[in-house]
């Protein structure tokens, strides 16, 4: 397989989004105020074709984010060595600028289940998930980006505030943190804490790259606002709000903006990431 | 304790009840934020099946298939986190689905699709020159041994698949009854489909076990005594899939 090394080696605190192969032509001619991509890294394991075709094509004028959704850092089981090492096959093909993963689960007793589900916050869990990323870090031979969850209910067992839980991992492990705002507010509200004091105890400093999306919303067995963290919509005003207080808190960071489902036309998405743009040349004045 | 086993179990089956200690801010039991996750995966699944699987979709319409999926997606849950690959079992289980026992062919379009799907994802290749052969002489040519291209796969069948495909995706004519070997192909990154003439599926898969083609021939002359060597040869050069010659015994 041809080397598909980018020269880029960190994600600029520019706007990014996630690549389509649909926009493939587009981002090529005229990417406009996107300045990297992030992939979906099991997309991009199989051998060959079109998808590795075209990002050999764009890894040599976009910094690449590798973002994986199917390691299952959160289960219970040991983490499927089959899928580590295809996941180490893939960042040392394409040496992406960045590669991060979810604080969640997604397999169990080898089946896999295609979402990404909740943790308790306990010093075991604590633990396990610390130990698989001490093993990724350590296989994959780079430091990885953890990131905060979209959650939809609490555990009762939970003793330790996910802020608390996911700043103790990074200090554990030497990993950093991808901070989705998007996620912070559905979070925020489906737990009914305040968003404003979760991004002020988050170690932002920590922070390698942050995600903005869209959301729909429901509700609960009591009438209660449910927001469902869903990737098919523009980002809303309020998420906007927490993402301006983010970056004037800790500064610019690599902003991309997450569709993943009604994926629009690319001027559409384009303009989702001029927002940012605009958002952040605001904080360097 | 929630123990993942319990969630995962809960989560595939809705008649299940929600785990304990899962709750909403007050503390109180949370079925409906528990649903998010059933549906999240069930949904997600689904799409993937029907993306997957475009042709059976279209035969079954929207409903049906997704009705199927879920049965399909409880009994066979993914077994890796390559969703493209997702949908392995599905030939078997529509053999074996009551509700669509009428319709024979289902499971061997569904062969065509994955077909279609690996190949696609397959290594690529590089073709060796179409006048390489003609260039041979013809002892040379009867003890040529071939690779073939990753991507190539061949699906035998008992009913039209091809053209079962090629009405649903692509406008085709009505499918007329009729037995049909594909070949799976891939010159450049779009899968190609070339219907086998007789005989020609049993030559490609020896050439595939590395026999040399005038072995492989004697073989299929053996029970298809109208093999058109020139024209399955003309096939294999216009789909990209010889990949490399060697001449004489294996080294
Ligand atoms: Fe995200």
């Amino acid at each position: 397989m041809l080397d598909a090394s980018s020269p880029f080696d960190r994600l600029p605190n520019k706007p990014g989004v996630g690549y389509k192969p649909q926009h493939f032509a587009e981002i090529m001619e005229d990417p406009g105020p996107v300045a990297w991509l992030e992939i979906h890294a099991e997309n991009y394991m199989g051998a060959g074709g079109r998808p590795l075709a075209q990002m050999r094509a764009l890894a040599e004028r976009f910094a690449i984010s590798v973002h994986g959704v199917g390691l299952s850092i959160g289960g219970e089981g040991r983490l499927d060595p089959e899928h580590l090492a295809r996941l180490k096959h893939l960042i040392g093909w394409l040496k992406p600028a960045s590669f991060s993963e979810h604080l969640a689960w997604s397999t169990h007793d080898s089946h896999f289940l295609n979402d990404l589900l909740p943790l308790p916050y306990t010093a075991a869990t604590l633990a396990r998930v610390c130990d698989h990323i001490d093993e990724v870090q350590e296989v994959v031979g780079r430091q990885m980006l953890l990131e905060n969850p979209s959650t939809y209910l609490a555990f009762s067992e939970s003793d330790m505030l996910e802020v608390d839980f996911l700043s103790e991992i990074a200090t554990r492990t030497g990993c950093g943190l991808l901070f989705d705002v998007n996620n912070v507010f559905v979070s925020a509200t489906n737990q009914q804490t305040d968003p404003l004091s979760y991004i002020d105890a988050f170690p932002l400093d920590k922070v390698g790259e942050i995600h903005l999306g869209g959301h729909d919303e429901d509700e609960d067995d009591h009438g209660a606002t449910l927001l469902i963290d869903s990737h098919g919509k523009p980002v809303v005003d309020p998420v906007w709000a927490l993402y301006d207080h983010t970056i004037a808190r800790g500064g610019a960071k690599p902003t991309l903006i997450e569709w993943d489902n009604d994926v629009p036309e690319w001027p559409v998405l384009a303009a989702e990431a001029a927002r940012a743009e605009t958002a952040l040349a605001q904080l360097a004045q | 304790m929630t123990g993942q086993a319990d969630f995962t179990q809960a989560l595939l089956d809705p008649k299940q009840a929600v785990p304990e200690g899962l709750v909403d801010p007050q503390g109180r039991p949370a079925p409906k934020r528990f649903d998010v996750y059933r549906n999240n995966v069930a949904v997600s699944l689904t799409d993937a099946l029907e993306t997957a699987f475009p042709v059976i979709h279209k035969l079954l319409g929207d409903d049906f298939f997704r009705a199927m999926a879920g049965v399909y997606l409880r009994a066979h849950p993914p077994s890796s986190a390559l969703m493209m690959y997702y949908g392995a079992a599905m030939p078997a289980f529509l053999r074996s689905f009551e509700p669509v026992s009428h319709l024979p062919y289902l499971a061997d379009v569904a062969r065509l699709e994955i077909a279609i799907r690996e190949a696609y994802h397959s290594a690529d290749s590089t073709p060796i020159a179409p006048e390489t052969l003609g260039a041979l002489a013809p002892n040379d040519l009867m003890q040529a041994r071939f690779t073939l291209a990753p991507a190539l796969r061949i699906v035998t069948s008992d009913w039209p698949i091809h053209a079962l495909w090629q009405f649903n995706m692509a406008g085709g004519p009505k499918p007329q009854m009729q037995a049909q070997d594909v070949m799976v192909a891939r010159p450049e990154f779009d899968p190609v489909q070339t219907v086998l003439p007789v005989g020609a599926a049993m030559f490609v898969t020896a050439l595939g076990q590395d026999e040399p083609l005038g072995t492989a021939f004697e073989r299929v002359t053996q029970t298809h005594s109208d093999f058109d060597l020139s024209a399955t040869l003309g096939c294999l050069l216009g789909a990209s899939v010889l990949t490399s010659l060697t001449i004489g015994p294996p080294t």
